[in-house]
């Protein structure tokens, strides 16, 4: 019989002692490549190490995030942690538990099948063995690799997955505890800040330091290297003061001055690119078939984390300690191996949570600016915290996008072939990428960085992310134009090129229902015969009463929209109600997701909804501002969605407990939310309006147009 | 070196300070160790910083401690424990109102002066009452029937 496949992070990190210890008798530990960013990761891996070992989840401990001693996951992202590392999880604990089981029979000199496990206890028959776990555990070797043979609990005998589980990192959130990377503090700890290079290439001028410490009121020193300059004191309060005044009080050369123009996303059209067409090239001719062309887009956003980002490092006897809240420890410690000229076994990376990034937010940069620094002072703990503004400044923005649709539509007004053409940045600006820390930019003697590959498909694609349409359409391709330089740095946020995507391909889809004057649920069904697919178009259609034909450019609207995920995670559809006069105001929204196996159904729901409400907010204000440099720097010139702003929010999960199969839930519904409000706006004005953010500028000029 | 006196979830504190606009969150965070008010701008914008003062919300992170001598300050410390959770705190574990959970201590403290100056609001109002606090991963809605829940149980009903 061949080896099983095991799942990929198992595979990738085969010892079973990386997963899975039980360190004193009636604990257990558990360790997952994944980190908790708020989305309660480890509360569904400590249900999943429940059920395979038979163990309350009360003796389970998860621990997560530490380059020593633990699986290497790589990144917390992309809606993967439960889809995937779950899988892992669950295949580790089930080959410990059988190599466990093996151990006690021979024991008790029994078969296998006379025993079961309750509670970490073994049974022969039914009846107490005296053995458990913490017995057998120091005979049993798990520095051996997952075999894969185990067979995982079928989802009947499951008794904690599918059931909502209190998340375990919540409590400490609402009673105040110190439970974030910025709560930290280690003996000696000095608070640093830096000056930061205003772009890549900017060079120091004139530094003013008479005046950055008077500002400071308080004692304060400069570190610097290069053109990387920071501040280090023992006082939070004068390191804030003199950073903030050191923008003013610091020349630099080279720098780059970006325009409104630069912003938007239709500047992409006129930038060097990087092409590759998938698919079949696009037919030349219309073969008789009826054209549809349009274009939509989307500007630069931000993550805008409601925390900016906070790193500690420490160097001391040759080794150098980080505590980050980004999203891969293992990448970011080869990023700063490079970086810092350092072996990677020399470093030691601590995930601690953050506040939410939702992709790759400063996080990586605050941790490697506090490397940095603690390098030049030996043994001396050191903390860096980003002010306001520089997090929105620096952090990397999610790339404007600009999506064309071409399809050609048979005489039923169905699509017989489509093409989507997209110009974008890359959504892969991340360290481990290949790419530079910020700190990289500024200081001496850095290696050049070879040109930044975009996510690759067989990962969900970056910019071509949900932009083959699920549908039925006989010949689909992508065009896919990756602009090299953009005018501000980019990288991931939550879906990568689902949002736009999703928004064009879904508004066009509604554009096409139209022409043919067939309803947008009937008509999206007409082209679907993947039955998950309908089964959500369905669902939504019934939770909000969907009726047929209901007349449109009255101010009111509503508006559905439909994706699953990378085309491989889970499905969901969404249908928004709202109303418009100069702004859009949401009154309902519905959502309906099939994510297969749900490990813990209310946090699967919170992922959800909190995807619904990101998004609105992307759709309804955001758009980073470049005005001579980012002139979104804090939450009046980047607003967000309010808590008035929010509306009713229904979700319903579809047959949760049916599949064994998990789909990645996290990043399901940004894009049909978006695409949704994008149908509704039309249908409530009559008027398409296909770039994003839908602004009350744009409303107008929409408006006065007609 | 001034020394300012103020009072902080019922204790009496004296703090010790070179720099008399150092902001009460740097004091409450760096020199009285009282981590659960968080840093969110530094700009008054984000509510990540609440506290109550006299029992009025107020954002601290620009907010001069030498401005708050003789004042009591009301801090997420000093709203329940664990074991002794207040209303507001339980209402949000049973709701699982939260994500990242960085905004929470301020909007607690903003729930907190809702319901001590209307016990029984509206959902608009509440909502109303946190447009001040910025929730950026969208926990909004369970946030908003914790409140609703906190209110009942706090008015007996």
């Amino acid at each position: 019989m061949n080896a099983p496949s095991l799942p990929g992070p198992l595979n990738d990190n085969p010892r079973l002692d990386l997963w899975v210890s039980f360190p004193a008798p009636g604990k257990v530990v558990v360790n997952t490549g994944r980190v908790e960013l708020g989305q309660g990761v480890l509360t569904a891996m400590a249900q999943i190490a429940a059920d395979e070992l038979d163990v309350a989840i009360t003796r389970v401990t998860v621990r997560s995030g530490v380059t020593d001693g633990m699986p290497n996951e790589g990144y917390t992202a992309g809606s993967q942690s439960i889809q995937f590392g779950g899988l892992a999880m669950g295949q580790a604990c089930a080959d410990v538990r059988a190599l466990f089981i093996a151990r006690a029979a021979k024991v008790l000199a029994c078969a296998t099948d006379e025993l079961s496990v309750r509670d970490g206890a073994f049974y022969r028959n039914g009846a107490a063995t005296g053995q458990d776990y913490w017995t057998l555990a120091p005979a049993i070797d798990l520095a051996v690799n997952a075999s894969g043979l185990a067979r995982r609990k079928a989802s009947a005998d499951l008794r904690f997955v599918g059931q909502s589980s209190a998340r375990s990192d919540l409590p400490g959130k609402i009673f105040g505890d110190d439970v974030f990377i910025h709560d930290m503090k280690l003996a000696g700890m000095k608070h640093a800040r830096v000056v930061r290079q205003p772009n890549k290439g900017a060079s120091i001028g004139t530094i003013d330091e008479a005046s950055i410490r008077r500002a400071a009121k308080g004692a304060i020193e400069f570190v610097r290297s290069g053109d990387f300059l920071a501040i280090v004191g023992d006082s939070e309060t004068a390191v804030e003061l003199a950073g903030a005044a050191s923008v003013n009080h610091v020349t630099w050369t080279n720098i780059e001055t970006p325009t409104p123009l630069q912003q938007e996303a239709n500047w992409l059209l006129q930038r060097p690119v990087i092409d590759r067409l998938l698919g079949p090239p696009e037919p030349s001719d219309a073969q008789g078939k009826q054209r549809f062309e349009a274009t939509y887009s989307r500007g630069y956003l931000a993550h805008a984390s409601i925390s900016p980002s906070c790193g500690l490092a420490q160097y001391k006897d040759g080794h150098l300690t980080v505590w980050t809240h980004c999203q891969g420890v293992f990448p970011l410690r080869s990023a700063l191996a490079r970086t810092l000229k350092l072996d990677p076994k020399a470093i030691t990376v601590h995930h601690v949570q953050g506040s939410g990034c939702y992709g790759h937010n400063g996080a990586d940069d605050a941790a490697a600016d506090a490397a940095v620094i603690a390098m030049q002072l030996p043994g001396t703990p050191i903390r860096i915290r980003w002010r306001r503004e520089e997090e929105f400044i620096y952090e990397p923005k999610s790339p404007a996008m600009l999506v064309k649709v071409r399809a050609l539509i048979d005489s039923a007004g169905k699509p017989a072939d489509w093409t989507a053409e997209i110009w974008s940045g890359n959504h892969n600006g991340r360290p481990g990428g290949g790419n530079a820390l910020l700190a990289g930019y500024a200081l001496p003697d850095q290696e050049p960085l070879p040109q930044a590959n975009e996510v690759p498909e067989a990962a969900g694609g970056g910019a071509t992310r949900n932009a083959d349409p699920l549908y039925d359409i006989a010949s689909k391709r992508i065009i896919h134009h990756m602009v090299t330089e953009t005018p501000v740095r980019v990288s991931a946020l939550r879906g990568l090129g689902a949002m736009p995507n999703v928004f064009a391909l879904e508004c066009a889809i509604d554009e096409l229902a139209e022409r043919a004057a067939i309803d947008p649920v009937a008509y999206r069904l007409s082209i679907t015969t993947d039955m998950r697919a309908r089964a959500v178009i369905e669902k939504v259609a019934a939770m909000a009463n969907w009726q047929t034909k209901v007349p449109g450019g009255n101010g009111a609207g509503r508006g559905i929209a439909f994706a699953r995920y990378k085309n491989r995670a889970a499905y969901s559809a969404v249908v928004v109600d709202l109303e418009v006069d100069e702004e859009i105001r949401l009154r309902h929204i519905w959502c309906a997701t099939d994510g297969g196996l749900i490990v813990n159904p209310d946090g699967a729901i919170n992922q959800l909804e909190g995807g619904v409400i990101q998004s609105a907010s992307w759709v309804l204000k955001e758009q980073v501002r470049l005005d001579g440099g980012t002139a979104s720097i804090d939450w009046d010139t980047y607003p967000v969605l309010k808590f008035s702003e929010v509306p009713p929010i229904d979700i319903a999960l579809i047959n949760p407990t049916s599949s064994d199969m998990p789909l990645g839930v996290g990043e399901a519904t940004a894009g049909p939310t978006a695409a949704a409000i994008g149908n509704a706006v039309s249908h409530a004005l009559g008027i398409r309006l296909r770039d994003l953010p839908l602004t009350r500028e744009r409303i107008m000029a929409a408006l006065l147009q007609e | 070196m001034t020394n300012v006196d103020f009072s902080v979830n019922g204790k009496p504190v004296s703090v010790a300070i070179d720099n008399e606009d150092t902001p009460l969150l740097d004091v409450l965070r760096n020199e009285l160790g009282l981590m659960g008010t968080r840093f969110g701008c530094g700009l008054e914008q984000c509510g990540c910083c609440m506290v109550l003062i006299d029992g009025a919300p107020e954002k601290c992170c620009a907010k001069p401690v030498s401005s708050i001598a003789g004042k009591n300050v009301t801090t997420i410390e000093g709203l329940g424990t664990q074991d002794a959770p207040h209303p507001l705190q339980q209402a949000f574990i049973d709701e699982q109102a939260g994500q990242c959970g960085y905004c929470l201590s301020g909007i607690l403290i903003s729930a907190k002066a809702l319901l001590a100056a209307n016990p029984s609001p509206t959902r608009a109002e509440i909502a109303l009452a946190l447009d001040g606090n910025i929730c950026r991963c969208g926990s909004h809605n369970r946030i908003l029937r914790a409140v609703e829940k906190a209110a009942a149980v706090m008015r007996g009903a």
